[in-house]
């Protein structure tokens, strides 16, 4: 392919194509055909310099359409881009898309492709059979079958898809903080930028274009005596000369969240290919997701270029006018031969203007005003064009196939009767440049809640004050309205140096620059250009691109009640989506106001929401993904039991071993295996778990023991120092919230534990607490969670093992059950606590975590003669269910009472402080007895294992729905008692022991047990005494 | 996003930084069993939803781990103030006078 | 018995220690070495809480520090660093074997005084951050302001790091501390490592260590 099949590229001039370079040729394909373009082109002018008219197939009618806009407005070139299929993104708007060499993409819509589209037979006939709310209305009822509809709409309707193959780019975020964030790097973006960054304050300039300077690369005027685009070039060197300023180009402020949060989407490879080069053999990320937190946020995003409303205004060759200028002086492309120019204003004109000077012919402009008069309506005069005032271009014809204009009917128009007040003619031409004025970009302001307002003025709406003013927001440029260049560049220039005196800093107002600027005659408002047919009737109006909505279906929804311009947006879907009503919003609100014979401001404007443009998942996950996506806490073992070949658990966002599958004959245990061979270790022999992930919390103070009393349910102030209690947590409203052990160290010294996914939340509960009711209490709380290493050694062998190990004096009578003593263990100093949660003979082994695994390693090192053998927390839940231990979070849900839990015996009725959840356990509904109560199951055939979660019944033979009355909470396999048994909360269960219940299954089983006390091993404890 | 004034760091931090921990200024009755059931059940289940002002309880979870309050405009989410514990708001929805009394400038706190 | 016991962790003979990031190889950075991480392990690591009146005096003298009462501070000498982390928390880092004689020095000094001092040390680790690139590696992995014009030398917070949580302090111009609890270690390292790719980073471990670390007392008797 050669650079000359580029027909609509003109030939170097100065003036022309300044930011495409014709020495770097670049070879593309869309939908499959190769192209050529330069280095600088976007992908859309590259298409328009080689004579692609129709880029996507439309998405609800299937019309041919073609690239309207040169910005992030573009309704309709939205492509799949992706030479592979990891590298797929859809959702890319070709007009920002910078072109590289191999670049591969394709329309978004058309299914099963471009060339054989069904839907295009519903667009042809689908004026009758798709009207607004066609969904709504069809495809909704039944709604059985809108899972099925969906499938096929959302295909054919294409709507872009995701990569079927893992992405290969990483992305990231960056943190960022500012005084002064500028968002767009146009006339007033630069000025805003240079202005504070005099101020020595740190500022960002974002952009969305590749390159910086806005309209400065379109205009003609001279600043400080340069050409505006030198100006623009100039300025932007100085910026990225300074240390306190930083430039992002090729960044979208996406969402401007509270108090001054904006997320910068950052495309730092999406130039330069598919996926991201590596540099120097390190890989970078492709998108950056930059969160902002601005002192001041300047916005300066512009002003979108409206089109005019007219028939067949989405046919191919229909441009935005500010778009077919930059398309022929930036990038020396003409998407035509022969224009027609229909506008509402001066400034459009350029196009023209634009048009002629590059070759092409201008066929006439057709002005909505009766008298222009402005100096650009001189110039174009003056250099021979037809100008047709009060008149528009009332309808666009199109070739049989509608993918290019060829002609259009240009006719006077009395825009207050909304009809035509003259005959129409047809001018033949190739191409419609339509402008209907400007609509600040107003988007980002809304994010904050900030309501637009209507300003007769400037004919479009421009943020307005929000319920509370945000502090260190201001709005300049195009976005505030403000169009003429000397006045942007000092409003600028002055708002800016007010937001930073506010703050105390100090800016030298320089002289703003000196600028030659063009006279501009009045603008007038035309949203909706009115045809020889009445609305309904006439071709189709569009007033959304995007998302096909029509001015009909806008005057339909009117009709049909709407009334609120929310919902005739929702019930048309104008401004849907990827959209956000960039180009459609204005007028579609101006036709519904005039339907409902209202003013525009009467009727409103809905609101924009994040994002501004799509934001790949990517960049939102950044780099919290695959083996980052959740930090993994270990242990200080943890790499032994991965050598052991432990399967893991996930507890909270700990690993915690879950069971050590042996090798047996060249086999590897099942869990159910493993785990039966564990229980029967520690009830026979000895076992040894990990149980450092149990919350630690170290409390001092001479009001510790008052503080426990009143947090814990139980009595604390007769506790020793050296022995440890069980004790009971509860909220105010009387349910268990948690549960651990607490050791008396010193008279003012405890250690507490917490279940291991509580010790976060109990710290904060026992601040919370101290920190806002008790402040008087003389106490502190320390998180000791990491710092020990915890080694639980269990099971009959378990004291002679560690007798091998440690100078402390184990004797049954000298080291008794629920005691503490410090000593030495495999020469580590350490803590041994002796406490049981499996009913055996238990020694739990503290350690500093540094030196656990001199601890463990020694204690295998002597352990194989007893039998030691680790376990996971599936034989540990086993072992402590065997003996009716509940587990808080599995057997209890924020529901229950201590009382419910059968634990009257950790109840302190007596206690002098009305401890946290004692008045609550007096409330009538607490003193219920029908409450359900914790009580234990036993399957009546014994080699069943209910389910955990399973409903409970008294009466299996009742019509369904059955009453429930309870539910399996913990259920095992019991290796010791060779049999299923499980823990259950039944209503009213305590004075239900030895009745029956049924547990009727998904399957059509039911399975019967009996109710049983909750401890089916060793019911007097004996066994842990020893 | 929030941007907020922690009292006792002395600057504003980010948001991941803390938690909100409800309504400020529920103060635990001084007398629990003195307490009637239906006060009790207010005391433990009833909370303002306010269309403006309102006062927060805050922790600055991620960093000093004190809890403070946090005077909060619903409808903007503008933050008014915060103030430490054991301080009285500046900023009421009906002026100063409509804060709990003392005794409730302890904030009492149910998870 | 007294009313607070205190705990000598370190073995009394050589013993085998491993730092929460023992199984994490060195590793040269690709090409240019723009950050480089410094694993500081088997250092003693204190939570001292209490109100600063009480506490000032008895830090001065035993370790010849001003107690930092300004939020976020860290004041340091040749005996350690002492951060401020609430305005009754301070973090004091010691050599390792020093901090259980530090304790019962400063426990001496203050006597029946209400206070609470906590050893952490085996709970947490220190990674060292340095090169011309680890503003930009902390910028992608906290929400906290770290630009240097904001965090100026002497300065240490608290705040979120990745999805765990890290103290961060700024000990000199080109080095930034990270102090990490044990269990997230490993997510932290491998966090920083992915994160500071881009600009070359080398990781230097800890070495493993035999040694002991208790330097003073052989005893665990406990003071009130
Ligand atoms: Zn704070």
């Amino acid at each position: 392919m050669s650079a000359s099949s580029q027909t609509f590229r003109l030939a170097p001039k100065a003036g022309l194509g300044g930011e495409i370079d014709r020495d770097k040729p670049l070879r593309f394909t869309f939908n499959g055909k190769s192209y050529q373009g330069y280095a600088g082109d976007t992908l859309a002018s590259a298409l328009l310099a080689n004579g692609v008219d129709v880029v996507n197939r439309s998405f609800k009618y299937s019309r041919p359409r073609g690239v309207v806009a040169a910005g992030a407005e573009e309704p309709n070139a939205i492509v799949q881009l992706g030479a592979s299929e990891a590298a797929q993104v859809p959702n890319v708007r070709a007009t920002q898309q910078a072109l590289y060499e191999g670049l591969s993409a394709r329309g978004t819509n058309g299914w099963p492709d471009a060339q054989r589209d069904m839907m295009s037979l519903v667009g042809k006939f689908g004026g009758p059979f798709m009207p607004v709310g066609f969904y709504y209305k069809t495809f909704k009822a039944p709604a059985s079958l809108w899972m099925t509809y969906e499938k096929y709409i959302r295909k054919a309707a294409g709507l872009g898809r995701a990569p079927g193959e893992s992405d290969p780019d990483i992305y990231d975020h960056m943190n960022r903080h500012c005084e002064v964030l500028v968002v767009g790097a146009g006339p007033a973006g630069l000025m805003a930028a240079l202005t504070a960054a005099a101020g020595g304050v740190r500022v960002i300039l974002c952009d969305e274009q590749e390159t910086f300077g806005g309209s400065l690369r379109d205009r003609d005027e001279t600043i400080d005596g340069l050409p505006a685009p030198e100006w623009a070039r100039q300025t932007i060197e100085r910026l990225a000369a300074m240390a306190n300023v930083t430039l992002l180009p090729r960044t979208t402020a996406n969402g401007y969240h509270d108090h001054n949060f904006v997320t910068l989407h950052e495309r730092r490879t999406e130039h330069l290919g598919d996926t991201a080069p590596m540099v120097d053999g390190r890989r970078r990320s492709r998108s950056r997701l930059h969160r902002v937190r601005a002192r001041h946020v300047v916005l300066a995003s512009g002003a979108h270029e409206r089109p005019l409303v007219y028939a067949g205004n989405d046919v191919p060759g229909n441009l935005l006018a500010g778009a077919v200028s930059s398309y022929i002086r930036r990038y020396a492309v003409m998407p035509g031969r022969r224009l027609v120019l229909s506008v509402t204003n001066d400034h459009a004109y350029r196009a023209a203007l634009d048009w002629q000077a590059a070759g092409g012919e201008v066929v006439a402009i057709a002005d909505a005003r009766a008298n222009p008069d402005g100096e650009l309506v001189e110039r174009a005069r003056a250099a021979g064009i037809r100008v047709i005032a009060g008149s528009a271009v009332i309808e666009a014809t199109s070739d049989r196939k509608g993918h290019r204009v060829n002609g259009a009917r240009v006719a006077a128009i009395d825009i207050e009767g909304f009809r035509l007040s003259g005959e129409a003619e047809v001018l033949a031409c190739d191409t419609i440049a339509s402008s209907g004025g400007y609509s600040p970009v107003a988007h980002l302001a809304a994010h904050t809640g900030i309501r637009p307002v209507w300003r007769d003025d400037i004919l479009g709406f421009v943020p307005g004050q929000a319920v509370d003013p945000v502090k260190g927001f201001s709005v300049v440029g195009g976005a505030a309205g403000v169009y003429a260049l000397p006045a942007l560049l000092e409003g600028a220039a002055v708002k800016v140096t007010q937001a930073l005196a506010a703050d105390g800093i100090h800016v030298d107002a320089s002289e703003p620059p000196a600028v030659e600027s063009i006279r501009e005659g009045e603008a007038i408002g035309l949203y909706h250009v009115p045809h020889d047919k009445p609305t309904m009737r006439a071709p189709k109006q569009f007033v959304d691109l995007q998302n096909d909505v029509t001015a009909a279906a806008i005057e339909l929804a009117t009709i049909e009640g709407f009334e609120s311009i929310e919902h005739v947006k929702r019930y048309t879907a104008m401004g849907f989506g990827t959209d956000q009503g960039k180009l459609g919003n204005i007028n579609g609100m101006a036709i519904a106001a005039r339907c409902l014979g209202q003013t525009i401001p009467e009727t409103g404007t809905t609101v924009f929401r994040p994002n501004y443009t799509p934001v790949n998942f990517g960049a939102i996950v950044g780099r919290h993904c695959k083996e980052l996506f959740e930090p993994e806490r270990y242990t200080a073992m943890h790499q032994w039991h991965v050598a052991h070949g432990a399967k893991f658990e996930d507890v909270g966002q700990w690993k915690r071993p879950w069971y050590y599958p042996q090798r047996v004959n060249g086999k590897l245990e099942s869990m159910h295996e493993a785990v039966a061979r564990e229980c029967l270790a520690v009830r026979e022999k000895v076992g040894v778990l990990d149980a450092s992930t149990l919350g630690k919390i170290d409390i001092q103070g001479p009001d510790a023991r008052e503080f426990l009393g009143r947090i814990y349910t139980n009595g604390w102030e007769k506790l020793a120092v050296g022995k440890a209690r069980y004790g009971l947590m509860c909220k105010d409203d009387g349910m268990v919230m948690d549960d651990g052990v607490t050791t008396c160290l010193g008279d003012n010294h405890f250690l507490m534990t917490t279940t291991t996914g509580g010790a976060a939340a109990i710290l904060e509960w026992l601040e919370i607490w101290h920190q806002t009711e008790w402040p008087e209490l003389e106490v502190y709380f320390t998180s000791v969670t990491d710092h020990w290493a915890t080694m639980t050694l269990t099971g009959p062998e378990a004291r002679n093992l560690l007798a091998e190990l440690t100078d402390v004096d184990l004797d049954r009578d000298s080291f008794k059950f629920m005691e503490w003593r410090e000593g030495v263990v495999a020469g580590v100093p350490a803590r041994i606590y002796r406490i049981s949660f499996t009913g055996e003979l238990s020694f739990e082994i503290n350690v500093q975590a540094n030196y656990a695994m001199q601890v463990w390693e020694s204690l295998f090192a002597h352990g194989n003669k007893y039998g030691l053998t680790p376990y996971g927390t599936e034989t540990m839940h086993v072992l402590r269910a065997e003996k009716g231990f509940i587990i808080v979070g599995q057997d209890t849900d924020g529901s229950m009472t201590p009382e419910d839990l059968g634990m009257h015996w950790c109840v302190g009725y007596k206690k002098p402080y009305s401890w946290i959840g004692k008045r609550a356990l007096t409330r009538s509904d607490t003193r219920r007895e029908d409450r359900k109560q914790l009580v234990g199951l036993k399957p009546l055939e014994a080699d069943v294992v209910l389910e955990e979660g399973a409903q409970i019944v008294f009466d299996p033979k009742q019509a369904i729905p059955m009453r429930m009355v309870g539910h399996v909470t913990s259920s095992y396999y019991s290796p010791t008692l060779e049999r299923g048994f499980a823990l259950a909360v039944v209503k009213g269960g305590h004075k239900r022991l030895g009745e029956r219940v049924y547990l009727p299954m998904a399957d059509g089983k039911t399975h019967a047990a009996e109710i049983v006390s909750p401890i089916f091993y060793d019911p007097q404890g004996s066994r842990q005494n020893v | 996003m929030f941007h907020i004034y922690c009292p006792y760091c002395a600057e504003y931090r980010e948001e991941e930084e803390f938690h909100p921990r409800g309504q400020a200024h529920i103060a635990r009755p001084a007398d629990p069993e003195a307490t009637s059931d239906d006060a009790w059940g207010d005391y433990l289940f009833f909370r303002d939803n306010p269309r403006g002002v309102h006062h927060e309880l805050w922790v600055h979870a991620v960093g000093c781990r004190k809890f403070f309050n946090i005077t909060r405009d619903t409808r903007s989410y503008a933050i008014l103030e915060t103030y430490r514990m054991g301080e009285r708001p500046t900023v009421t929805a009906n002026g100063p006078e409509a804060v709990p009394s003392a005794t409730a400038t302890l904030t009492g706190a149910l998870a | 018995m007294s009313k607070v016991v205190q705990f000598d962790p370190h073995p009394a003979q050589a013993a085998a220690t491993q730092s929460p990031l023992h199984h994490v190889a060195a590793k040269p950075a690709v090409g240019e070495t723009g950050v480089t991480l410094t694993e500081r392990a088997f250092l003693d690591h204190l939570i001292v809480r209490g109100e600063p009146g009480v506490l000032a005096g008895a830090v001065e003298a035993v370790l010849g520090l001003e107690l930092p009462t300004q939020p976020q501070r860290l004041a340091r000498n040749e005996t350690g660093s002492l951060q401020w982390l609430s305005p009754d928390e301070w973090l004091l880092i010691v050599a390792g074997g020093e901090g259980f004689r530090l304790q019962r020095e400063l426990r001496e000094a203050l006597g029946e005084a209400h206070f609470s001092i906590v050893d952490v040390g085996g709970g947490q680790t220190l990674l060292e951050l340095s090169g011309k690139h680890a503003v930009e590696v902390l910028m992608k992995s906290t929400v906290y302001d770290v630009d240097p014009r904001h965090f100026p030398v002497g300065k240490g917070v608290t705040s979120v790091f990745a999805k765990a949580t890290a103290v961060i302090r700024r000990v000199d111009e080109s080095r930034w501390e990270l102090v990490v609890r044990r269990s997230f270690a490993d997510y932290c390292l491998r966090w920083l490592l992915d994160a500071g790719e881009e600009y070359g980073i080398a990781h230097q471990p800890t070495q493993p260590a035999v040694a002991s670390h208790r330097q003073t007392v052989t005893d665990t008797e406990t003071v009130s």
